[in-house]
């Protein structure tokens, strides 16, 4: 059995790779997420397979313990084979690497990478996702304020407050949530009483 | 006129001002180049973007460009080196508590005062069973960690048997040294006078006075891109060496200074950016101290990538046991460095340097270094 060790400061992407190992029926799993005793944890552990993300700085004190440490078996990149550069490129594009101890065969760890970019790339997804549903939630509120500014200044009831925002929109060529955020600050300069 | 897009990666350095003054002043822009900058967080990043081409080029320290060459990086592509981005910007800077022991111990300013009195307090403390002195570097292949070595050993302490060595990314090293992860450490400007600034240490020696003049970054081109693009790669020596002039400038440290500042460049408070430009360098403690050619943009020829250069850099990763003494190693080291594209790139140029004027040369089988230090092989 594989002793994997997962090192990410994100602690939801960390889980979320958790999950995808132990789904992959690897049990020796270990999580840090703090970079405080590393090292340590890595002599302890002595882990076959170390996945990490590439935005964390801590890459270049890994790779020197690796090279100077007589504790811990040497570790190599994850580009063994460079040959396969699609799998390569599609880590580093995902921004994740890993390190693997020298010797371990290829179809070993093909599938713990393969999964940890596809677990990375879901995990950007996601975020993704997030932030749009937050963007498109923040545009209804603009437009609901909008509405009713319209329907209190101008006596409109809501369908048309809605359809004057979204004439003006047209004949502006601009968003609906645009012209609203206009609109919205125009009535927080001018005061309720302009 | 149609733009070539470069991608460039950076670490957030005193000396990637050529880099992003190239890029955010105009200077690639009239080289037909659009030069897309991204900020790394770790070496490793820099060497394996590069690698495999979501880089075409990046701020690269020097070693590391050699030991890809020499095959020594888990993807080995080949890199060259057509232009240096500096020469020197680097503090040897200390925990106080250190400091204050090489000050019992008889310390004074100059290398050679400074690492006899560290030589006392190193030896001191093997007597008396205490844990060898930590010292950080940024990377295994990294001046930093050879000029310390260098330091070192010219000053009687056995880099290997004497003190432990570790790697902190740049921007860590203030915290590592509050932490007392570490005792001192190697490290480019200004995250030496960010460790002073926070009363964390004590700046005892500079690479300007280990070696002045000394090889510093380069700009690392992989070698496909500098094939199918020499056009683009002839332009970037050009707006690099422009950039460069004008980073020596003084008339422009104001805005160079809050360009480098910015949050999403170095982060860093423009003050703090100011001493190591100027050469007036806090050293802790309250202590001012001026350090002529600290860092060198451009002055000097310091954008020539010299052979020489390669070559002891190639010495050092021999002497510290980073790479086999070999002909052909030896051939493909000196080879990474390119004087001649940088020649032929600027020999319209306003910048044209005098062609074969270099002072340095390269004497066969021995060490080329101008340093005040002895350079016996261990």
């Amino acid at each position: 059995m594989l002793s994997i060790l997962v090192v990410d400061e994100k602690r939801a992407r960390a889980a979320i790779i958790e999950d995808g190992l132990r789904e992959a029926g690897h049990t020796q799993v270990t999580l840090v997420t703090e970079m405080k005793g590393l090292v340590r944890e890595i002599e302890r552990l002595a882990p076959d397979v170390i996945v990490i993300n590439l935005e964390n700085p801590n890459r270049d004190r890994l790779e020197h313990f690796f090279q100077v440490s007589r504790s811990v078996q040497r570790p190599v990149a994850m580009f063994v084979d460079r040959s396969d550069t699609a799998s390569i490129e599609a880590a580093i594009e995902a921004g994740v690497s890993a390190y693997v101890v020298d010797g371990l065969k290829k179809e070993r760890i093909k599938p713990i990478l393969d999964m940890a970019i596809s677990r990375f790339n879901a995990f950007r997804r996601l975020q993704q996702e997030l932030e749009q549903a937050r963007g498109e939630l923040e545009e209804r509120r603009l437009v609901d304020r909008a509405k009713a500014i319209l329907m209190k200044r101008r006596g409109l009831d809501e369908p048309s407050a809605y359809a004057l925002l979204r004439r003006t929109a047209m004949n502006e060529n601009r968003r609906i949530a645009e012209v609203a955020r206009s609109l919205v600050t125009a009535q927080s300069l001018l005061g309720d009483d302009a | 006129m149609s733009m070539t897009l470069v991608r460039a990666g950076y670490i957030p350095l005193l000396d990637c001002a050529a880099l992003v003054v190239a890029a955010e002043r105009g200077f690639a822009e009239a080289e037909g180049l659009a030069l897309k900058l991204t900020r790394e967080t770790s070496w490793a990043n820099i060497r394996d973007r590069t690698a495999i081409g979501h880089f075409d080029v990046a701020h690269m320290l020097g070693p590391m460009a050699i030991a890809a060459s020499l095959g020594l990086g888990p993807l080995s592509t080949p890199i060259i080196a057509p232009v240096a981005l500096g020469r020197g910007g680097n503090t040897v800077t200390v925990q106080m508590a250190l400091f204050h022991e090489m000050r019992a111990a008889g310390f004074a300013e100059g290398p050679a005062a400074a690492g006899a009195a560290l030589a006392r307090v190193v030896a001191a403390r093997r007597a008396s069973g205490r844990p060898p002195l930590r010292f950080g570097v940024v990377h295994p292949h990294s001046s930093h960690n050879y000029d310390l070595r260098y330091w070192l050993a010219a000053c009687g302490i056995d880099p290997v048997q004497d003190i432990a060595t570790t790697v902190v990314p740049p921007p860590f090293m203030a915290d590592a040294l509050m932490a007392d992860h570490i005792d001192g450490f190697c490290v480019g400007e200004p995250w030496g006078t960010v460790a002073v600034a926070a009363g964390a240490g004590r700046i005892v020696t500079t690479k300007a006075e280990i070696w002045p003049r000394s090889p510093e970054k380069v700009l690392g081109v992989s070698e496909a891109f500098a094939r199918e693009h020499p056009d683009a790669a002839a332009g970037l020596v050009r707006a690099i060496v422009a950039a460069a002039a004008w980073c020596d400038d003084s008339a422009n440290h104001g805005d160079l200074v809050a360009l480098l500042s910015r949050a999403d460049c170095l982060g860093v408070d423009a003050a703090l950016l100011r001493p190591a430009l100027e050469g007036e360098l806090m050293l802790g403690g309250g202590e001012t101290r001026r350090v002529e050619e600290f860092i060198l943009y451009a002055r000097h020829d310091a954008n020539r990538p010299e052979s020489a250069h390669a070559l002891w850099l190639f010495q050092q990763m021999v002497r510290w046991g980073d790479a086999e003494d070999r002909a052909e190693n030896r051939r493909r080291a000196v080879a990474t460095y390119r004087p001649d594209l940088f020649n032929a790139a600027l020999s319209h140029s306003p910048f044209a340097p005098t062609l074969g004027g270099s002072d340095l040369r390269i004497p066969a089988g021995s060490d080329p270094a101008e340093g005040p230090f002895d350079r016996t092989k261990r």
